[in-house]
């Protein structure tokens, strides 16, 4: 039951939400900010499933790097986000079309 | 057996709080599922024996990043109907179709697969020592560039967060302590005879 393929299909199904869950709220810079931490614990696991079944302590290295840049990117991303809030008083996607793109 | 009954069930856990994360249109709400998702993971990574990091998620990631997020919604007053998806009902169905055929491709070629190492991958844990112990011997030695690296990038993070919020136009009326300081009495009083 607890094989490899049993935490792969796990993640990958995780993988599945975080990316539909970036289509569904593309509206909401917070949920998409979410989305991204789900796609990210995804990832992680499988990084840690194949570091426990291959019996190889690098793959829990790589993930120790991940949360220091993943928690690096979060405190950027929010920081962006306050300062959009302040200058716009929204944080709708839709409303950022200042460069017409 | 327990393990397998402890697997199974934070697994589902975990994508029920997953699929409310994306689902549920309040913010605290899905923050607080992810919460519940991150401890969940939190779980499965013990039942993997990687302790360490599984503290890290819960002390990092729910103790700080998430309580970051938490203050952030709190903060922002949210005008929650704008944000609200006027086709919502379109993208949904589209989501879940990308959702499907993610996850049906990457499920589908994985039991199709003959690469030995996901057929035969089996732990046969040799090595007696903790997990904290595994560790730090390679993260000091073979990996000491890589993690002084991680350190500027925080500080660059640091910087960057701290700098983005502190210039800013101030629209809120608030006091400059110089100015109160420095005033005299000629500035506020005129005397009468």
């Amino acid at each position: 039951m607890m094989s490899l393929k049993a935490f792969l299909i796990v993640a990958s199904l995780l993988f599945g939400i975080g990316m539909a869950g970036i289509v569904i709220n593309r509206r909401n810079v917070i949920a998409l900010l979410m989305s991204i931490e789900l796609i990210l614990l995804a990832v992680n696991t499988n990084f840690i499933a194949f570091s426990y079944f291959m019996n190889d302590i690098a793959g829990q290295i790589f993930v120790f790097f991940i949360l220091a840049i993943a928690a690096a990117e979060a405190a950027i991303g929010l920081a962006i986000l306050m300062v959009l809030y302040r200058s716009r008083g929204t944080i709708n996607v839709a409303a950022m079309d200042t460069l017409k793109g | 057996m327990i393990v397998n009954l402890l697997f199974v069930g934070f697994s589902a856990l975990l994508l029920f709080s997953a699929l409310m994360v994306v689902t549920l249109s309040h913010p605290v709400r899905s923050v607080l599922f992810l919460v519940l998702a991150f401890f969940a993971a939190t779980v499965l990574w013990l039942l993997l024996t990687a302790e360490f990091l599984a503290l890290i998620l819960i002390l990092v990631y729910v103790g700080a990043v998430m309580t970051l997020f938490l203050f952030v919604v709190m903060t922002l007053n949210i005008d929650l109907v704008s944000l609200q998806q006027p086709y919502k009902k379109l993208y949904i169905p589209v989501g879940l179709l990308f959702t499907a055929l993610l996850s049906g491709i990457l499920i589908y070629a994985l039991f199709k697969t003959e690469s030995p190492f996901i057929m035969y991958a089996q732990n046969v844990n040799t090595i007696s020592l903790a997990n904290v112990t595994q560790l730090g011997q390679v993260l000091y030695t073979e990996y000491a560039l890589p993690f002084e690296i991680t350190g500027v990038i925080l500080l660059a993070a640091i910087i960057a967060a701290i700098s983005l919020s502190l210039f800013q136009p101030t629209t809120s009326k608030q006091q400059s302590a110089s100015e109160q300081i420095n005033v005299k009495k000629e500035d506020r009083l005129r005397i009468i005879k």
